[in-house]
Protein backbone atom coordinates (compact mmCIF):
# COMPACT_ATOMS: atom_id res chain seq x y z
CA UNK A 1 0.00 0.00 0.00
CA UNK A 2 3.08 2.64 0.79
CA UNK A 3 3.73 1.93 -3.18
CA UNK A 4 -0.01 3.37 -4.25
CA UNK A 5 0.34 5.83 -1.77
CA UNK A 6 4.10 7.24 -3.18
CA UNK A 7 2.44 6.72 -6.37
CA UNK A 8 -0.33 9.03 -5.61
CA UNK A 9 1.74 11.60 -3.80
CA UNK A 10 4.22 11.45 -7.34
CA UNK A 11 0.95 11.78 -9.39
CA UNK A 12 0.39 15.43 -7.26
CA UNK A 13 4.21 16.78 -8.77
CA UNK A 14 2.52 17.06 -11.94
CA UNK A 15 0.45 19.91 -10.53
CA UNK A 16 3.53 21.48 -8.98
CA UNK A 17 5.78 20.72 -12.66
CA UNK A 18 2.58 23.07 -14.30
CA UNK A 19 3.50 25.80 -12.29
CA UNK A 20 7.48 25.87 -14.44
CA UNK A 21 8.32 28.76 -16.20
CA UNK A 22 9.78 27.98 -19.34
CA UNK A 23 8.73 29.13 -22.75
CA UNK A 24 6.16 26.13 -22.85
CA UNK A 25 4.91 27.07 -19.59
CA UNK A 26 3.86 30.62 -20.82
CA UNK A 27 1.95 30.22 -24.10
CA UNK A 28 -2.16 30.43 -22.85
CA UNK A 29 -3.21 27.39 -21.94
CA UNK A 30 -5.80 26.73 -24.85
CA UNK A 31 -2.85 26.63 -27.31
CA UNK A 32 -1.37 23.79 -25.48
CA UNK A 33 -4.97 22.13 -25.28
CA UNK A 34 -5.64 22.61 -28.77
CA UNK A 35 -2.62 20.92 -29.69
CA UNK A 36 -3.06 18.09 -27.61
CA UNK A 37 -6.71 16.98 -28.74
CA UNK A 38 -5.28 17.45 -32.24
CA UNK A 39 -2.33 15.44 -31.52
CA UNK A 40 -4.48 12.48 -30.06
CA UNK A 41 -7.30 12.68 -32.41
CA UNK A 42 -4.61 12.02 -35.07
CA UNK A 43 -3.01 9.16 -33.54
CA UNK A 44 -6.40 7.70 -32.60
CA UNK A 45 -7.78 8.10 -36.26
CA UNK A 46 -5.10 5.46 -37.71
CA UNK A 47 -6.10 2.18 -38.51
CA UNK A 48 -5.92 -0.45 -36.58
CA UNK A 49 -3.21 -2.83 -37.98
CA UNK A 50 -0.88 0.46 -38.28
CA UNK A 51 2.45 0.87 -36.47
CA UNK A 52 5.10 2.64 -38.82
CA UNK A 53 2.81 5.78 -39.37
CA UNK A 54 2.85 5.63 -35.05
CA UNK A 55 6.18 6.39 -34.52
CA UNK A 56 7.13 9.64 -36.13
CA UNK A 57 4.05 10.90 -33.56
CA UNK A 58 7.09 10.28 -30.40
CA UNK A 59 8.52 13.29 -31.86
CA UNK A 60 5.87 15.45 -29.82
CA UNK A 61 6.06 14.32 -26.81
CA UNK A 62 10.14 14.27 -27.04
CA UNK A 63 10.18 17.94 -28.20
CA UNK A 64 7.75 18.92 -25.57
CA UNK A 65 9.46 17.21 -22.63
CA UNK A 66 13.22 18.38 -23.84
CA UNK A 67 10.78 22.51 -23.74
CA UNK A 68 9.38 22.35 -20.53
CA UNK A 69 12.27 20.45 -18.21
CA UNK A 70 9.61 17.78 -16.86
CA UNK A 71 11.84 14.87 -16.16
CA UNK A 72 10.90 12.52 -18.84
CA UNK A 73 11.24 9.33 -16.54
CA UNK A 74 8.67 10.91 -14.48
CA UNK A 75 6.27 10.80 -17.50
CA UNK A 76 7.21 7.23 -18.49
CA UNK A 77 6.45 5.88 -15.04
CA UNK A 78 3.08 7.81 -14.63
CA UNK A 79 2.50 6.25 -18.17
CA UNK A 80 3.79 2.73 -16.63
CA UNK A 81 1.59 3.08 -13.77
CA UNK A 82 -1.64 2.97 -16.39
CA UNK A 83 0.14 0.37 -18.39
CA UNK A 84 -2.20 -2.48 -16.99
CA UNK A 85 -5.14 -0.88 -17.98
CA UNK A 86 -4.25 -0.41 -21.75
CA UNK A 87 -2.18 -4.01 -21.61
CA UNK A 88 -5.52 -5.70 -20.81
CA UNK A 89 -7.45 -3.51 -23.45
CA UNK A 90 -5.63 -5.54 -26.09
CA UNK A 91 -4.91 -8.97 -24.43
CA UNK A 92 -7.61 -10.69 -26.40
CA UNK A 93 -6.57 -9.64 -29.81
CA UNK A 94 -3.70 -12.38 -30.77
CA UNK A 95 -6.15 -14.99 -29.39
CA UNK A 96 -8.97 -13.78 -31.30
CA UNK A 97 -7.11 -12.17 -34.77
CA UNK A 98 -4.98 -15.05 -36.05
CA UNK A 99 -4.56 -14.33 -39.85
CA UNK A 100 -0.46 -14.10 -40.43
CA UNK A 101 -0.16 -10.33 -41.44
CA UNK A 102 3.84 -10.06 -41.14
CA UNK A 103 6.82 -12.06 -41.76
CA UNK A 104 9.78 -11.41 -39.66
CA UNK A 105 12.39 -13.66 -41.56
CA UNK A 106 10.33 -16.91 -41.22
CA UNK A 107 8.27 -16.10 -38.15
CA UNK A 108 4.95 -15.26 -39.21
CA UNK A 109 3.07 -12.51 -37.26
CA UNK A 110 -0.31 -12.41 -36.50
CA UNK A 111 -2.98 -9.41 -37.55
CA UNK A 112 -3.77 -9.97 -33.47
CA UNK A 113 -0.03 -8.89 -32.19
CA UNK A 114 0.14 -6.14 -34.50
CA UNK A 115 -3.18 -4.40 -33.58
CA UNK A 116 -1.95 -5.09 -30.04
CA UNK A 117 1.20 -3.69 -30.30
CA UNK A 118 -0.67 -0.49 -32.27
CA UNK A 119 -3.14 -0.29 -29.13
CA UNK A 120 0.13 0.19 -26.94
CA UNK A 121 1.88 2.38 -28.86
CA UNK A 122 -1.41 4.68 -29.40
CA UNK A 123 -1.92 4.26 -25.76
CA UNK A 124 1.51 5.46 -25.02
CA UNK A 125 1.53 8.55 -26.90
CA UNK A 126 -1.79 9.74 -26.13
CA UNK A 127 -1.65 8.67 -22.35
CA UNK A 128 1.51 10.37 -22.33
CA UNK A 129 0.38 13.81 -24.45
CA UNK A 130 -2.25 14.08 -21.56
CA UNK A 131 0.31 13.61 -18.94
CA UNK A 132 3.00 16.15 -21.03
CA UNK A 133 -0.25 18.52 -21.21
CA UNK A 134 -1.00 19.23 -17.16
CA UNK A 135 2.96 18.95 -16.36
CA UNK A 136 3.06 22.13 -18.95
CA UNK A 137 -0.14 23.80 -18.08
CA UNK A 138 -1.58 22.76 -14.53
CA UNK A 139 -4.84 20.67 -14.22
CA UNK A 140 -7.18 23.95 -13.58
CA UNK A 141 -5.85 26.13 -16.35
CA UNK A 142 -6.36 23.11 -18.60
CA UNK A 143 -9.87 23.03 -17.42
CA UNK A 144 -10.28 26.49 -17.49
CA UNK A 145 -9.12 26.25 -21.33
CA UNK A 146 -11.32 23.49 -22.17
CA UNK A 147 -14.23 25.71 -20.55
CA UNK A 148 -13.05 28.83 -23.22
CA UNK A 149 -12.89 26.54 -26.12
CA UNK A 150 -16.88 25.88 -25.32
CA UNK A 151 -17.10 23.16 -22.84
CA UNK A 152 -19.72 23.70 -20.81
CA UNK A 153 -18.57 25.05 -16.93
CA UNK A 154 -20.49 21.88 -15.40
CA UNK A 155 -18.21 19.51 -17.16
CA UNK A 156 -15.39 21.42 -16.95
CA UNK A 157 -15.82 21.52 -12.67
CA UNK A 158 -16.89 18.18 -13.04
CA UNK A 159 -13.89 17.45 -13.99
CA UNK A 160 -11.94 19.24 -11.53
CA UNK A 161 -13.52 17.42 -8.42
CA UNK A 162 -12.92 14.32 -10.32
CA UNK A 163 -9.43 15.22 -10.43
CA UNK A 164 -9.44 16.64 -6.79
CA UNK A 165 -11.36 13.48 -5.41
CA UNK A 166 -9.01 11.03 -6.69
CA UNK A 167 -6.80 12.00 -4.03
CA UNK A 168 -9.49 12.31 -1.46
CA UNK A 169 -10.13 8.43 -1.97
CA UNK A 170 -6.35 7.21 -2.89
CA UNK A 171 -5.89 8.84 0.54
CA UNK A 172 -8.78 7.07 2.36
CA UNK A 173 -7.83 3.53 0.38
CA UNK A 174 -4.43 4.36 1.80
CA UNK A 175 -5.63 4.12 5.59
CA UNK A 176 -8.17 1.85 5.53
CA UNK A 177 -6.11 -0.62 3.70
CA UNK A 178 -2.94 -0.25 6.29
CA UNK A 179 -5.28 -0.51 9.17
CA UNK A 180 -6.55 -3.78 7.57
CA UNK A 181 -2.72 -4.88 7.21
CA UNK A 182 -1.99 -4.24 10.41
CA UNK A 183 -4.26 -6.10 12.09
CA UNK A 184 -4.40 -9.27 10.07
CA UNK A 185 -0.47 -10.35 11.13
CA UNK A 186 0.48 -11.19 7.70
CA UNK A 187 -2.24 -12.88 6.62
CA UNK A 188 -5.24 -12.50 3.84
CA UNK A 189 -7.08 -11.21 7.54
CA UNK A 190 -10.70 -12.28 6.92
CA UNK A 191 -10.29 -12.50 2.98
CA UNK A 192 -13.54 -11.44 0.95
CA UNK A 193 -15.96 -10.57 3.83
CA UNK A 194 -13.65 -7.80 5.06
CA UNK A 195 -12.84 -6.54 1.49
CA UNK A 196 -17.00 -6.06 0.90
CA UNK A 197 -17.46 -4.00 4.34
CA UNK A 198 -14.14 -2.11 3.68
CA UNK A 199 -15.23 -0.82 0.51
CA UNK A 200 -18.21 0.20 1.53
CA UNK A 201 -16.71 2.51 4.97
CA UNK A 202 -14.10 3.78 2.07
CA UNK A 203 -16.94 4.92 -0.03
CA UNK A 204 -18.74 6.58 2.97
CA UNK A 205 -15.60 7.64 4.11
CA UNK A 206 -14.69 9.26 0.99
CA UNK A 207 -17.55 10.73 0.88
CA UNK A 208 -17.58 12.42 4.04
CA UNK A 209 -14.40 13.68 3.39
CA UNK A 210 -15.73 15.31 0.23
CA UNK A 211 -18.01 17.01 1.59
CA UNK A 212 -15.68 18.54 4.69
CA UNK A 213 -13.29 19.76 1.38
CA UNK A 214 -16.42 20.84 -0.28
CA UNK A 215 -17.95 22.86 2.69
CA UNK A 216 -13.93 24.24 3.29
CA UNK A 217 -14.29 25.69 -0.63
CA UNK A 218 -17.44 27.46 -0.23
CA UNK A 219 -16.15 28.88 3.15
CA UNK A 220 -13.49 30.15 0.94
CA UNK A 221 -15.73 31.92 -1.74
CA UNK A 222 -15.96 29.01 -4.20
CA UNK A 223 -18.66 29.32 -6.85
CA UNK A 224 -17.94 27.10 -9.29
CA UNK A 225 -15.04 28.67 -11.23
CA UNK A 226 -11.45 27.35 -10.61
CA UNK A 227 -8.91 30.51 -10.88
CA UNK A 228 -5.37 30.44 -12.19
CA UNK A 229 -2.76 33.00 -11.67
CA UNK A 230 -1.04 32.91 -14.76
CA UNK A 231 -2.46 35.66 -17.19
CA UNK A 232 -2.12 35.03 -20.47
CA UNK A 233 -3.67 35.59 -23.84
CA UNK A 234 -3.69 33.43 -27.49
CA UNK A 235 -1.27 35.58 -29.23
CA UNK A 236 0.66 35.41 -32.25
CA UNK A 237 3.12 32.58 -30.14
CA UNK A 238 0.14 30.34 -29.63
CA UNK A 239 -0.75 30.90 -33.16
CA UNK A 240 2.41 29.44 -34.51
CA UNK A 241 2.43 26.81 -31.48
CA UNK A 242 -0.76 25.48 -32.93
CA UNK A 243 -0.14 26.06 -36.92
CA UNK A 244 3.00 24.36 -36.73
CA UNK A 245 2.33 21.22 -34.60
CA UNK A 246 -1.36 20.69 -35.99
CA UNK A 247 0.00 20.54 -39.53
CA UNK A 248 3.04 18.33 -38.79
CA UNK A 249 0.47 16.14 -36.88
CA UNK A 250 -2.13 15.91 -39.91
CA UNK A 251 0.91 15.44 -42.66
CA UNK A 252 2.04 12.81 -40.35
CA UNK A 253 -1.67 11.47 -40.31
CA UNK A 254 -1.53 11.75 -43.91
CA UNK A 255 1.61 10.65 -44.93
CA UNK A 256 3.57 7.34 -43.84
CA UNK A 257 6.98 9.04 -43.03
CA UNK A 258 8.29 5.86 -41.88
CA UNK A 259 7.85 4.10 -44.66
CA UNK A 260 8.84 6.74 -46.86
CA UNK A 261 11.95 6.95 -44.97
CA UNK A 262 12.35 3.54 -44.98
CA UNK A 263 11.81 3.16 -48.63
CA UNK A 264 14.31 6.02 -49.18
CA UNK A 265 17.35 4.62 -47.23
CA UNK A 266 16.76 1.11 -49.02
CA UNK A 267 16.79 2.55 -52.25
CA UNK A 268 19.62 4.36 -51.60
CA UNK A 269 21.63 1.30 -50.11
CA UNK A 270 20.95 -0.84 -53.15
CA UNK B 1 -21.93 44.51 8.36
CA UNK B 2 -20.24 47.42 10.11
CA UNK B 3 -20.62 45.88 13.56
CA UNK B 4 -19.72 42.57 13.77
CA UNK B 5 -22.02 40.77 16.28
CA UNK B 6 -23.01 37.30 15.41
CA UNK B 7 -26.53 37.04 17.48
CA UNK B 8 -27.86 33.39 17.35
CA UNK B 9 -31.62 32.95 18.59
CA UNK B 10 -33.17 29.83 19.33
CA UNK B 11 -31.06 27.64 17.46
CA UNK B 12 -31.93 23.81 16.72
CA UNK B 13 -30.22 21.37 14.57
CA UNK B 14 -31.30 17.71 13.94
CA UNK B 15 -29.13 15.15 11.75
CA UNK B 16 -30.49 13.14 9.60
CA UNK B 17 -30.23 9.94 12.20
CA UNK B 18 -32.19 11.91 14.48
CA UNK B 19 -29.75 12.83 16.61
CA UNK B 20 -30.32 16.46 17.83
CA UNK B 21 -27.42 18.31 18.36
CA UNK B 22 -28.69 21.35 19.34
CA UNK B 23 -31.32 22.55 21.00
CA UNK B 24 -32.65 26.26 20.99
CA UNK B 25 -29.40 27.63 21.26
CA UNK B 26 -29.19 31.82 22.05
CA UNK B 27 -26.53 33.93 22.69
CA UNK B 28 -25.12 37.52 21.39
CA UNK B 29 -21.47 38.01 20.90
CA UNK B 30 -19.85 41.91 20.24
CA UNK B 31 -17.65 43.26 17.84
CA UNK B 32 -13.88 42.19 19.32
CA UNK B 33 -15.24 39.57 21.70
CA UNK B 34 -12.92 36.63 22.03
CA UNK B 35 -15.53 33.86 23.42
CA UNK B 36 -14.89 30.03 23.89
CA UNK B 37 -17.07 27.35 23.32
CA UNK B 38 -16.76 24.45 25.65
CA UNK B 39 -18.41 21.36 25.93
CA UNK B 40 -17.69 17.27 26.09
CA UNK B 41 -17.85 15.15 22.86
CA UNK B 42 -21.19 15.21 20.93
CA UNK B 43 -21.93 18.58 23.21
CA UNK B 44 -22.42 20.45 19.54
CA UNK B 45 -19.74 22.75 19.73
CA UNK B 46 -18.59 21.61 15.96
CA UNK B 47 -21.91 21.92 14.91
CA UNK B 48 -22.58 25.45 16.45
CA UNK B 49 -19.39 26.98 14.72
CA UNK B 50 -20.46 24.98 11.18
CA UNK B 51 -23.73 27.37 11.48
CA UNK B 52 -22.04 30.49 11.83
CA UNK B 53 -21.04 30.42 8.08
CA UNK B 54 -23.53 28.34 6.82
CA UNK B 55 -21.83 25.30 6.42
CA UNK B 56 -24.51 23.34 7.97
CA UNK B 57 -28.23 24.84 7.70
CA UNK B 58 -30.47 24.98 11.20
CA UNK B 59 -33.81 23.10 11.48
CA UNK B 60 -35.22 26.44 13.29
CA UNK B 61 -34.11 29.42 14.58
CA UNK B 62 -32.36 32.36 13.32
CA UNK B 63 -28.50 33.86 12.77
CA UNK B 64 -28.28 37.32 12.41
CA UNK B 65 -24.56 38.57 11.45
CA UNK B 66 -23.55 42.17 11.39
CA UNK B 67 -27.89 42.46 11.63
CA UNK B 68 -27.75 40.74 8.54
CA UNK B 69 -29.59 37.54 8.29
CA UNK B 70 -28.21 34.19 7.28
CA UNK B 71 -29.94 33.07 3.99
CA UNK B 72 -29.26 31.66 0.95
CA UNK B 73 -28.78 35.33 -0.28
CA UNK B 74 -26.70 36.44 2.24
CA UNK B 75 -24.52 33.46 2.43
CA UNK B 76 -21.46 34.59 0.19
CA UNK B 77 -21.09 37.74 2.26
CA UNK B 78 -21.08 36.32 5.55
CA UNK B 79 -18.66 33.80 4.56
CA UNK B 80 -16.56 36.49 3.42
CA UNK B 81 -17.13 38.36 7.01
CA UNK B 82 -16.88 34.62 8.85
CA UNK B 83 -13.62 33.01 8.27
CA UNK B 84 -13.92 29.26 9.05
CA UNK B 85 -10.75 27.62 10.24
CA UNK B 86 -11.60 23.97 10.22
CA UNK B 87 -10.69 21.23 12.57
CA UNK B 88 -8.48 19.15 10.49
CA UNK B 89 -6.06 21.29 8.19
CA UNK B 90 -6.14 17.83 5.82
CA UNK B 91 -9.68 19.33 4.77
CA UNK B 92 -9.43 22.91 4.37
CA UNK B 93 -5.78 22.34 2.20
CA UNK B 94 -6.41 20.95 -1.43
CA UNK B 95 -4.59 22.84 -3.74
CA UNK B 96 -1.23 22.00 -5.24
CA UNK B 97 0.87 24.56 -3.50
CA UNK B 98 0.76 26.24 0.27
CA UNK B 99 0.78 29.70 -2.17
CA UNK B 100 -1.92 28.86 -4.41
CA UNK B 101 -4.16 27.18 -1.44
CA UNK B 102 -4.07 30.71 0.40
CA UNK B 103 -4.69 32.30 -3.01
CA UNK B 104 -7.82 30.25 -3.40
CA UNK B 105 -9.99 32.62 -1.62
CA UNK B 106 -8.97 35.81 -2.67
CA UNK B 107 -9.17 34.82 -6.08
CA UNK B 108 -12.61 33.69 -5.88
CA UNK B 109 -13.55 37.52 -4.32
CA UNK B 110 -12.03 38.77 -7.52
CA UNK B 111 -8.64 40.36 -6.53
CA UNK B 112 -6.17 41.15 -9.39
CA UNK B 113 -3.33 38.90 -9.84
CA UNK B 114 -1.40 41.76 -7.94
CA UNK B 115 -3.15 42.14 -5.01
CA UNK B 116 -3.26 37.92 -4.49
CA UNK B 117 -0.10 37.73 -4.46
CA UNK B 118 0.44 40.98 -2.18
CA UNK B 119 -2.13 39.51 -0.20
CA UNK B 120 -0.85 36.22 -0.04
CA UNK B 121 2.89 37.28 0.59
CA UNK B 122 1.30 39.64 3.89
CA UNK B 123 -0.84 36.51 5.42
CA UNK B 124 1.52 34.18 5.23
CA UNK B 125 4.63 36.43 6.88
CA UNK B 126 1.53 37.16 9.43
CA UNK B 127 1.38 33.40 10.30
CA UNK B 128 5.49 33.28 10.23
CA UNK B 129 4.73 30.21 6.78
CA UNK B 130 6.29 32.98 4.28
CA UNK B 131 8.93 30.19 3.75
CA UNK B 132 6.54 27.36 3.21
CA UNK B 133 4.92 29.25 0.00
CA UNK B 134 6.25 26.94 -2.70
CA UNK B 135 5.54 23.94 -0.75
CA UNK B 136 2.57 21.22 -1.54
CA UNK B 137 0.66 21.11 2.15
CA UNK B 138 1.38 17.25 1.90
CA UNK B 139 4.30 17.94 3.10
CA UNK B 140 3.86 20.46 6.31
CA UNK B 141 3.84 19.27 9.50
CA UNK B 142 0.77 19.33 11.66
CA UNK B 143 1.66 22.79 13.25
CA UNK B 144 2.62 24.60 9.84
CA UNK B 145 -0.67 22.63 8.57
CA UNK B 146 -2.41 24.49 10.61
CA UNK B 147 -0.57 28.29 10.27
CA UNK B 148 -1.61 27.83 7.15
CA UNK B 149 -4.85 26.78 7.42
CA UNK B 150 -5.08 30.23 9.33
CA UNK B 151 -3.45 31.98 6.66
CA UNK B 152 -6.05 30.77 3.93
CA UNK B 153 -8.74 32.06 6.12
CA UNK B 154 -6.83 35.57 6.81
CA UNK B 155 -6.28 36.36 2.93
CA UNK B 156 -9.79 36.77 2.41
CA UNK B 157 -9.97 39.55 5.33
CA UNK B 158 -12.63 38.29 7.30
CA UNK B 159 -14.12 40.21 10.33
CA UNK B 160 -15.01 37.35 12.43
CA UNK B 161 -12.95 33.96 12.91
CA UNK B 162 -14.51 30.49 13.59
CA UNK B 163 -11.91 28.13 14.98
CA UNK B 164 -12.80 24.55 15.55
CA UNK B 165 -10.18 23.30 17.39
CA UNK B 166 -6.79 25.25 16.66
CA UNK B 167 -4.54 23.63 18.45
CA UNK B 168 -5.90 19.80 18.40
CA UNK B 169 -2.90 17.49 17.85
CA UNK B 170 -0.45 19.92 18.05
CA UNK B 171 2.29 19.44 19.95
CA UNK B 172 3.30 21.94 22.84
CA UNK B 173 5.84 24.50 20.64
CA UNK B 174 3.30 24.39 17.34
CA UNK B 175 0.61 24.59 20.10
CA UNK B 176 1.80 27.74 22.08
CA UNK B 177 2.89 29.41 18.45
CA UNK B 178 -0.95 29.59 17.09
CA UNK B 179 -1.80 30.63 20.68
CA UNK B 180 0.04 33.73 19.94
CA UNK B 181 -0.77 34.44 16.72
CA UNK B 182 -4.33 34.04 17.72
CA UNK B 183 -3.30 36.52 20.63
CA UNK B 184 -1.99 39.01 18.18
CA UNK B 185 -5.30 39.11 16.24
CA UNK B 186 -8.22 41.84 16.75
CA UNK B 187 -10.77 39.97 15.42
CA UNK B 188 -13.88 38.89 16.69
CA UNK B 189 -12.87 35.36 17.74
CA UNK B 190 -15.11 32.09 18.44
CA UNK B 191 -13.07 29.13 19.22
CA UNK B 192 -14.30 25.77 19.83
CA UNK B 193 -11.48 23.55 22.41
CA UNK B 194 -11.08 20.64 24.44
CA UNK B 195 -7.70 22.65 25.25
CA UNK B 196 -8.79 24.64 28.58
CA UNK B 197 -5.85 26.33 28.94
CA UNK B 198 -6.01 27.86 25.16
CA UNK B 199 -9.80 28.63 26.15
CA UNK B 200 -8.67 30.32 29.30
CA UNK B 201 -5.43 31.79 27.50
CA UNK B 202 -7.84 33.55 24.50
CA UNK B 203 -11.04 34.06 25.71
CA UNK B 204 -12.50 36.28 28.53
CA UNK B 205 -15.98 34.74 27.74
CA UNK B 206 -17.28 31.17 27.76
CA UNK B 207 -20.21 29.21 26.42
CA UNK B 208 -20.66 25.85 27.94
CA UNK B 209 -22.98 23.24 26.09
CA UNK B 210 -24.03 20.19 27.28
CA UNK B 211 -26.35 17.87 25.23
CA UNK B 212 -26.87 20.72 22.27
CA UNK B 213 -27.93 23.05 25.03
CA UNK B 214 -26.22 26.02 26.39
CA UNK B 215 -25.47 25.66 30.10
CA UNK B 216 -23.75 28.33 31.22
CA UNK B 217 -22.47 31.82 29.28
CA UNK B 218 -20.46 33.65 30.98
CA UNK B 219 -16.86 34.84 32.17
CA UNK B 220 -14.08 32.08 31.83
CA UNK B 221 -12.52 32.43 35.52
CA UNK B 222 -15.75 32.38 37.28
CA UNK B 223 -17.21 29.35 35.37
CA UNK B 224 -13.95 27.84 35.00
CA UNK B 225 -14.41 28.20 39.56
CA UNK B 226 -17.73 25.83 39.38
CA UNK B 227 -16.02 22.88 39.54
CA UNK B 228 -19.33 21.39 40.11
CA UNK B 229 -20.95 22.93 36.99
CA UNK B 230 -17.88 21.44 35.20
CA UNK B 231 -18.22 17.78 36.18
CA UNK B 232 -22.11 17.94 35.64
CA UNK B 233 -21.00 18.89 31.62
CA UNK B 234 -18.09 16.18 31.57
CA UNK B 235 -15.30 18.92 32.02
CA UNK B 236 -12.86 20.10 34.28
CA UNK B 237 -10.82 22.75 35.11
CA UNK B 238 -7.74 24.22 33.21
CA UNK B 239 -4.46 22.50 34.24
CA UNK B 240 -2.81 25.63 35.01
CA UNK B 241 -5.88 26.12 37.50
CA UNK B 242 -5.62 22.98 39.33
CA UNK B 243 -2.51 23.17 40.30
CA UNK B 244 -3.12 26.79 41.68
CA UNK B 245 -3.98 26.70 45.32
CA UNK B 246 -6.02 30.32 45.29
CA UNK B 247 -8.01 29.10 42.30
CA UNK B 248 -8.96 25.95 44.38
CA UNK B 249 -9.47 27.24 47.15
CA UNK B 250 -11.60 29.98 45.25
CA UNK B 251 -13.67 27.02 43.20
CA UNK B 252 -14.25 25.18 46.90
CA UNK B 253 -15.75 28.31 49.06
CA UNK B 254 -18.56 28.86 45.84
Amino acid sequence: MTSLHNAVLDLKKLDLLGRGNTSLHRLDARAKVLVTLIFILCVVSHGRYELSALIPFFLFPVIMISLSSIPPLFIVRKIALLAPFFLVAGAFNPLFDRDVMLYVGSCGISGGWISYASIIIRSILTVGAAFILVGTTGFNADCQALEQLGMPQVFAVQLLFLYRYIFVLADESYRSSRARELRSCGKKGLGITSFGSMVGHLLLRSWQRAERIHTAMLARGFTGQFHTMRQSRFGAAEMCFVAGWSTLFVFLRCQNVSHFLGTLITEFFQ
Amino acid sequence: MSHHIVEVKNLCHSYPDGTRALDSVSFIITHGESVGIIGANGAGKSTLIQHLNGSLQSTAGSIHIGHTPLSKDTLPDIRRTVGMVFQDPDDQLFMPTVFDDVAFGPCNLGYSPADVEQRVTEVLDLVGAGHLRDKPPYHLSGGEKKRVAIATVLAMSPDILAMDEPTSGLDPYARRQVIALLQGFQHTKIITSHDLDLVLELCPRIIILHDGKIIADGAALELFNDVKLLERCRLEQPLSMQSCGYCRKVAYTH
